[in-house]
């Protein structure tokens, strides 16, 4: 009977205790991981809106042609992110895309694979990539800094030397013809929505060609991924099990082993999802060219971590969010192409990126010290 | 049947030649509190360990419930209702109570294939058993590292009992308190043995175990210095049982000693 009296005098305290602690519903605000990057992407519309507004940038051609840059980036930023907040990093998403292009390249055009199998192949490739970034780090113990540093170079240089190999050039052209009637290149290399944008056209809602087609033709494939792969990460992580167990795995290795979550298995399924998501944007990018280069997708990990980090992951893990990463890629994307709208020189993207990247981390330290700090 | 919930039988544990365990016994009935007191190097972990099933006893048996049991995994231990609570708790500060409370044991609905985490569920969960331990989570999607230490360690033990431990193992679960914390974690302990869980209380600090505890284990050296009721020892003899009480002594000896000879001199 004591005992019941006083835990019940130990809770009024406790109420009190937490009283004097009430979180104002800014901060709650505050500490969502997509806040900073869905404030920054208002400011950079906002400003291209001022400075840009009358210069065909929000034309849906324009719009058209930066939603696509930042989906692409955005296709591998969310990978990233997802692996990020699984606690690891994969250095090797640039490497990756070059290599899936001339998996995709070269058996469909000098092995004579239908098409579809050349994809199918890269994914395949994928899997495998992944998996052994995976598997290293996870077994090893080694930082997964280094371990996909060094797949960065073996990949890139596999690439370089197999592409020079077996066609002594560092380009595979051709794809183009390849794509009509494929049963499985349309996923990645058709514009939808055509009849919104001819009806569009023919309302005069949209500039027109000469021809009197209009001059944007449809949602690109790009934006589509991007769309559905955000919306899928997110279900992932905030709704399943396996989502936590991502967060569990990034915020305490040790702590989510011991309560049972494959620490492992989560970790290596990730690296695999960068990989995976590597080829979707290989496979947009080289059926949309038409032709696998050596040397693309270089530098492209580097944009998609920042991308991840602005849009709210912590470097150490166990934070962040999908549309937070999305968010991030369509700051770096608008940026990169409204740039082109402005008398600004494009040189001076990067240094904005860097900027913004530094921004991002400091206000992403204050944000974990304000959700972590203890009564 | 006995009247024992649980019994550790003369367990002994040897890495190579080292014996860092030997002879210890233990015998808990649903509601004791055990508290098993050693100082650094007593063979405290070596037990815990023994007990929570990461570790294989080389002699000696585990009887639960009347029969005889060999762990070979910290799951086996967990099945049949052994919850250890290690020292850093394996909670994430980032992750929301629920998030923690249920890691890795998540409840999930919908069809096959694409199952949910139940997150209303939990949340629900969470909060409740929370507010039974007196802890009144507004917001069970908060993260941890907002709450208080005692708070955090009561948020472990609960879970533990959620997840059906009828044994609680509880590693220290005051030494990074101050006063206050420490006394909200001890209560609960209290109130979870009332319930009929027995707890084995691991802790180096004697004014921690003696209110709530009804019997002490002491520990030196691997070997069990023997199980006390609370009527038959004083707060003082244990605490100088477990801090080796003759080398105090002995050192008080020679503290006198050198005192002597100095005023000699």
């Amino acid at each position: 009977m004591s005992l019941k009296s006083k835990s019940i005098s130990s809770k009024g305290s406790l109420n009190e205790d937490e009283r004097l602690k009430k979180i104002s519903p800014l901060r709650v605000l505050l500490n969502r991981p997509e806040l900073g990057a869905l404030g920054g992407s208002i400011l950079v519309f906002i400003f291209f809106g001022i400075v840009a507004g009358d210069t065909g940038m929000f034309s849906a051609y324009g719009m058209l042609n930066f939603l696509d840059v930042s989906a692409n980036l955005g296709i591998i930023a969310i990978a990233a992110a997802m692996l990020m907040i699984g606690g690891e990093f994969d250095l090797s998403i640039g490497s990756m895309i070059g290599f899936a292009g001339i998996c995709i390249a070269i058996p469909a055009i000098y092995w004579g694979w239908p098409l579809w199998m050349s994809i199918v192949f890269a994914f395949a490739m994928a899997v495998l990539v992944g998996y052994f970034n995976g598997i290293m780090v996870v077994k090893t113990g080694l930082p997964s800094f280094i371990v996909t540093l060094a797949m960065l170079f073996i990949l890139r240089g596999l690439t370089l030397a197999i592409t020079r190999l077996i066609t002594g050039r560092t380009q595979v052209p051709g794809l183009r013809v390849l794509i009509e009637d494929d049963p499985l290149a349309w996923l990645f290399a058709t514009d939808t929505f055509k009849w919104l944008f001819t009806w569009f056209g023919s309302l005069k809602l949209i500039e027109l060609r000469t021809d009197g087609t209009p001059l944007a033709t449809g949602i690109p494939p790009s934006v589509i991924w991007f769309i559905a792969l955000t919306l899928f990460a997110t279900w992932i992580l905030m709704k399943t099990r396996y989502g936590n167990w991502i967060f569990a795995s990034g915020g305490d290795k040790v702590g989510a082993t011991n309560v049972g979550v494959p620490v492992g298995r989560v970790k290596i399924s990730l690296f695999i999802g960068t990989a995976v998501a590597s080829t979707i944007f290989a496979c947009i990018q080289v059926l949309d060219a038409g032709s696998a280069d050596t040397m693309r997708g270089t530098l492209k990990e580097l944009e998609a971590i920042a991308a991840a980090v602005v849009g709210g992951c912590l470097l150490t893990g166990g934070y962040g969010s999908a549309i937070g990463a999305a968010f991030g890629a369509i700051i770096f994307g608008t940026v990169s192409m409204g740039i082109f709208y402005t008398d600004v020189d494009t040189d001076w993207f990067k240094v904005f990126l860097g900027a913004m990247m530094l921004i991002a981390v400091v206000f992403n330290n204050y944000i974990r010290k304000k959700v972590t700090e203890s009564k | 049947m006995s009247d024992y919930l649980v019994q550790f039988n003369n367990i002994s544990k040897f890495f190579g030649k080292v014996i860092a365990l030997k002879d210890v016994t233990m015998r808990l009935k649903k509601g004791e509190i055990m508290c098993l007191l050693g100082d650094n190097g007593a063979g405290k972990s070596t037990l815990i360990k023994t007990l929570a099933g990461v570790h294989k006893p080389d002699e000696g048996e585990i009887i639960f419930e009347d029969n005889k049991i060999v762990f070979d995994s910290p799951k086996d231990a967990l099945d049949i209702g052994i919850g250890t609570v290690y020292q850093d708790l394996a909670l994430v500060p980032l992750m929301s109570v629920t998030r923690n409370f249920f890691m890795g044991r998540e409840p999930q609905k919908g069809i096959p294939f694409l199952k949910t985490f139940d997150v209303e569920k939990a949340n629900k969960i969470a909060a409740d058993r929370m507010g039974q331990i007196g802890i009144d989570v507004r917001d069970p999607s908060q993260a941890v590292g907002t709450m208080s230490g005692g708070e955090r360690q009561c948020l472990a033990i609960s879970r533990a009992i959620y997840f059906g431990a009828k044994v609680l193992v509880l590693d220290e679960p005051t030494s990074a308190l101050g006063v206050h914390q420490a006394s909200m974690v001890l209560k609960y302990i209290v109130k979870a043995a009332s319930e009929g869980l027995a707890v084995i209380l691991i802790t180096h600090n004697v004014h921690h175990a003696y209110p709530v505890g009804n019997s002490f284990t002491v520990l030196n050296r691997g070997k069990s210095m023997g199980t006390f009721q609370k009527k038959d020892i004083s707060r003082e003899k244990l605490l100088s049982m477990m801090a080796g009480g003759e080398e105090l002594d002995k050192l008080e000896v020679e503290l006198q000693e050198m005192d002597r000879i100095h005023n000699k001199n």
